[in-house]
């Protein structure tokens, strides 16, 4: 995928370009660098003043060509820092919720194979027996299962991660950092992870971009 | 007696069916859309609260009199009569109680974590289906608290309904118009029984509101 995003804020303007194709790329930067307003722009939630998004070759967002597709057709899949799942719906629910958009979903066999599919996924990330619990009735770790699931099970050409393990505690941090690695071999999804922490940057990054003030200050390929 | 204690319910059901669309409505279309203008109208809306009942009767005969520019359009194209009809009570009523409606409406939805309707858009959801699915499952109660206290307010609509639908017995008398009337005419012992109705009535009204908020937020927390 490739990015150059211009996009004005309120204390400083965020002005980045980058591509990358595979793997995890992390961009680590201080809270208020302007992270999250890139995978805004990249989902489509905002809109950049200027700049070309691609994603597998599909123009996304280009403002010299008057192209800007709403998110919901972007088929980019995005894990919100809290996870935002919905209140009002269960577990399952929640998962099927981007499948039951999908205009397949209307065929009757293309229906059962997704959601099966989403079956396997909740299979493989061990919360197939929350699937009848609301949200306000799972631990931290498993609602950050559920919202990885949820935004996976879509199939996405590429998956957005904001802070993914800040709002867990140290111990079930540990724990999912193993599953994290784990997700990443099984589901090979291009994925851009945004961080503060050094240390999730080291052991998840393919390639790694620094962010200060709304610029890349240091970007290299680290594996 | 029994007579405008059922028209009361009639002409309060119809009222706070419209009021319920039109202030659900109006408060998603001017907290989430731009709309142009959006403190007049919000003003406009909010205008009956604050007016005294005869200002709005009175505005209400312009519009919708035989030669006003509603009514006189109905009476010529339909066939149609407002003015001492209980539709004219139907229309006052809504009038009255929208601003309730459309108040609760608005604070369940400004107070709602956006989150929410991004994870909605991202996972593919057309506007129609975030509002379906997501906005108006998670205002329910602010909605459900602004349809009981426009139901409470409808009913006992007195001053606005007197000048546009007047107090013909039978036919646009309702309980407060009657009470006004039996007292008038020395009846103390109908309007004893009315008011007593009236009384409880709103007051069982108010307190169901009260227990099912208060259950509804004490599961909230039990998460």
């Amino acid at each position: 995928m490739y990015f150059r995003i211009i996009k004005k804020l309120d204390h400083f303007s965020v002005d980045v370009e980058y591509e990358f194709n595979q793997g995890v790329l992390v961009i680590q930067g201080e809270s208020g660098a302007g992270k999250t307003t890139i995978l805004n722009c990249i989902s489509g939630l905002t809109v950049p003043d200027g700049g070309r998004i691609s994603v597998e070759e599909r123009v996304v967002f280009d403002s010299d060509g008057g192209i800007d597709l709403p998110a919901r057709t972007r088929n980019i899949g995005y894990l919100f820092q809290n996870y935002a799942l919905f209140p009002n719906m269960t577990v399952h629910q929640n998962i099927i919720y981007g499948i039951k958009n999908k205009p397949e979903y209307r065929d009757k066999d293309q229906k059962e194979k997704l959601l099966s599919y989403a079956d396997d996924v909740m299979d493989t990330f061990g919360i197939a027996h929350l699937k009848k619990r609301h949200p306000d009735r799972i631990s931290g770790g498993e609602k950050q299962r559920v919202a990885l699931s949820r935004a996976i099970v879509t199939k996405p050409s590429l998956l957005l991660l904001d802070e993914p393990f800040s709002a867990l505690d140290q111990q079930t941090k540990e724990l999912v950092y193993q599953e994290f690695s784990s997700f990443k071999e099984n589901f090979k999804i291009p994925t851009i992870l945004i961080t503060h922490d050094a240390a999730e940057s080291e052991m998840f990054a393919d390639s790694r971009i620094l962010m200060k003030d709304g610029q890349i200050i240091e970007g290299r390929r680290s594996k | 007696m029994l007579s405008p204690i059922l028209l009361s319910l009639k002409i309060a059901t119809i009222a706070t069916v419209f009021s319920f669309l039109l202030g659900v409505f109006f408060a998603y279309t001017l907290n989430k859309k731009k709309i142009p203008g959006k403190n007049i109208w919000e003003t406009i809306l909010i205008l009956p609260m604050v007016l005294p009942p005869s200002v709005m009767g009175y505005l209400l005969l312009i519009a919708f009199g035989k030669r006003g520019f509603i009514g006189g359009f109905l009476l010529e194209t339909f066939d149609l009569q407002i003015i001492f009809t209980w539709i004219g009570a139907v229309i006052a009523s809504c009038i009255v109680s929208l601003p309730l409606m459309y108040q609760n409406a608005k604070s369940a939805i400004i107070s709602m974590d956006p989150v929410y309707e991004k994870a909605a858009q991202t996972l593919g959801s057309s506007e129609w289906k975030i509002f379906r699915t997501v906005i108006f499952p998670l205002a329910w109660p602010g909605i459900i608290s602004g349809i009981v206290l426009s139901f409470a307010r409808a009913i006992g609509e007195f001053g606005a309904t007197l000048m546009i639908a007047g107090n013909i017995p039978g036919k646009t008398q309702t309980i407060p118009t009657a009470i006004y009337f039996a007292v008038e005419s020395g009846n103390t012992e109908m309007a004893n029984r009315l008011v007593l109705i009236m009384t409880l009535f709103s007051f069982a009204l108010i307190l169901g509101l009260n227990a099912w908020l208060k259950k509804r937020n004490y599961i909230g927390r039990q998460g």
